[in-house]
């Protein structure tokens, strides 16, 4: 079984997405703020991580930074999921070296998942 | 680097661009234009002064009087200018933090709705779906409305870059036509697309551009009373793409015509039946098509139909 690291500060969208993601045959383990997301990554070395960018105590962007530069964590694929849409977002993540850069509110659920899938090489 | 911040202070159309206005309207170039003003005046009032009276320090005392008066009037006025400005771009900016605000719990309302719909969630009898429908046509609608304004106050913070490259329209036109195709035949609207052979690229935004077509079919569908017929074509005028969209529609009543453009505007005949709408569509599409370089307009008869163009300049 594949596993999602969803860092969301959002517990509603944690719900929502946790229980779609069961659905799909996968594990999600949930970090509520940016420190907690990093250090999970470490430990459980998940097959994709889905980043929110504002987030509390380490933002998205120092996050995926940190990710990237860590050995054992830089080859895990980064979708950032936000609603921050401002001019050079996107770049400046995919700079970093997200994967895929999405805004919340122009995707649907289902091609949310459609995109995780596509990441994660299924 | 502080010596460069202070330079900008002084290249006028960085400080205008700040502020999204034009050029006449911005108040560090009509400072610029006062102060050449005063110049020339007080050389013209030395001058004539020089002229007829004899006495030197009298009319030094007349020139700096003069002077001193026109100062404080461009200082009046420039500053009202500018208090004006900021407080445009300040009502840009709130439009733009609240919309971003809105945006993600109505992701999450919108996120639920789907999975409570999409027959993922176990245990929904129909009657409640039919509500859930209802929740998520509002919540559709509302997410278009904020993606609107958020479209707007780009636009007056002229923070809307276009990412402009060749795009073929014809292609763009036939895709946004299979995007509205279930709510034409809905509406019972037939839609006809006739464009001339070999038609050249246009150089503009593809997504913006998109936006823009979307928003002149679905208005044009939208605003045909039980049924009709909707028929676009495209073809090539000097050096730009000339295209043009007919409707049967209710048409614009002459007295609304000059405000058809304006944001918010919503014509009085099209609510008598039609409540849906922002009033935003035709300010974002005439926005989009002048920033590109291009020309919007239209025709249109009271209760016989409306004819709405643009223009998009070929490479």
């Amino acid at each position: 079984m594949k596993t999602i690291l969803f860092v969301e500060d959002e517990s509603t969208l944690q719900k929502t997405f946790g229980e779609i993601l069961k659905q799909e045959g996968y594990e999600m383990i949930s970090a509520l703020d940016g420190e907690i997301g990093l250090r999970l990554a470490k430990i459980k070395n998940p097959d994709l991580i889905l980043l929110d960018l504002i987030l509390p105590k380490v933002h998205g962007f120092e996050v995926l930074k940190k990710l990237k530069e860590d050995k054992e964590t830089k080859d895990i694929p980064v979708i950032v999921l936000t609603n921050l849409e401002g001019i050079g977002n996107v770049e400046k993540a995919i700079e970093l070296g997200a994967t895929t850069y999405l805004v919340k509110a122009n995707y649907s659920l289902e091609e949310v998942i459609e995109k995780i899938k596509k990441a994660l090489g299924e | 680097m502080n010596l460069k911040k202070i330079f900008e202070q002084f290249n006028i159309p960085v400080q205008c661009k700040k502020y999204g206005l034009p050029l006449w309207q911005c108040p560090h170039f009509l400072f610029l234009v006062m102060g050449i003003i005063i110049i020339v005046s007080t050389l013209v009032v030395y001058a004539v002064g020089s002229r007829y009276v004899e006495d030197p320090q009298v009319v030094v005392l007349i020139v700096l009087l003069v002077a001193a008066i026109l100062f404080t009037i461009a200082v009046i006025i420039t500053r009202s200018f500018e208090r004006l400005a900021e407080a445009n771009r300040m009502k840009s900016e709130f439009v733009s933090i609240v919309s971003h605000q809105l945006r993600s719990p109505l992701s999450n309302l919108r996120w639920v709705i789907e999975l409570l719909t999409s027959g993922r969630a176990n245990g929904v009898s129909e009657k409640q779906l039919e509500y859930f429908k209802i929740l998520k046509e509002n919540s559709d609608r509302m997410r278009e409305l904020i993606s609107d304004l958020l479209i707007i106050s780009r636009i007056e913070t002229a923070k809307l870059s276009l990412k402009k490259k060749e795009i073929s329209l014809e292609d763009l036109i036939r895709k946004t036509i299979e995007e509205l195709e279930v709510f034409a035949k809905a509406s019972n609207v037939k839609v006809e697309f006739g464009a001339k052979e070999n038609l050249p690229k246009v150089f503009a935004d593809p997504s913006q551009i998109r936006l823009v077509i979307e928003n002149l079919l679905d208005n044009a569908i939208r605003y045909i009373k039980e049924k009709g017929q909707v028929e676009i074509k495209l073809e090539k005028i000097d050096k730009h793409c000339r295209f043009e969209i007919k409707d049967t529609g209710v048409g614009i009543p002459k007295e609304d015509q000059k405000y058809i453009f304006q944001k918010f505007f919503r014509s009085e005949n099209v609510m008598r039946y039609q409540t849906q709408g922002s009033g935003l569509g035709l300010y974002i599409a005439k926005s989009v098509v002048e920033k590109s370089g291009g020309k919007i307009g239209f025709k249109s008869e009271e209760g016989k139909g409306s004819t709405f163009f643009f223009t998009l300049p070929i490479k």
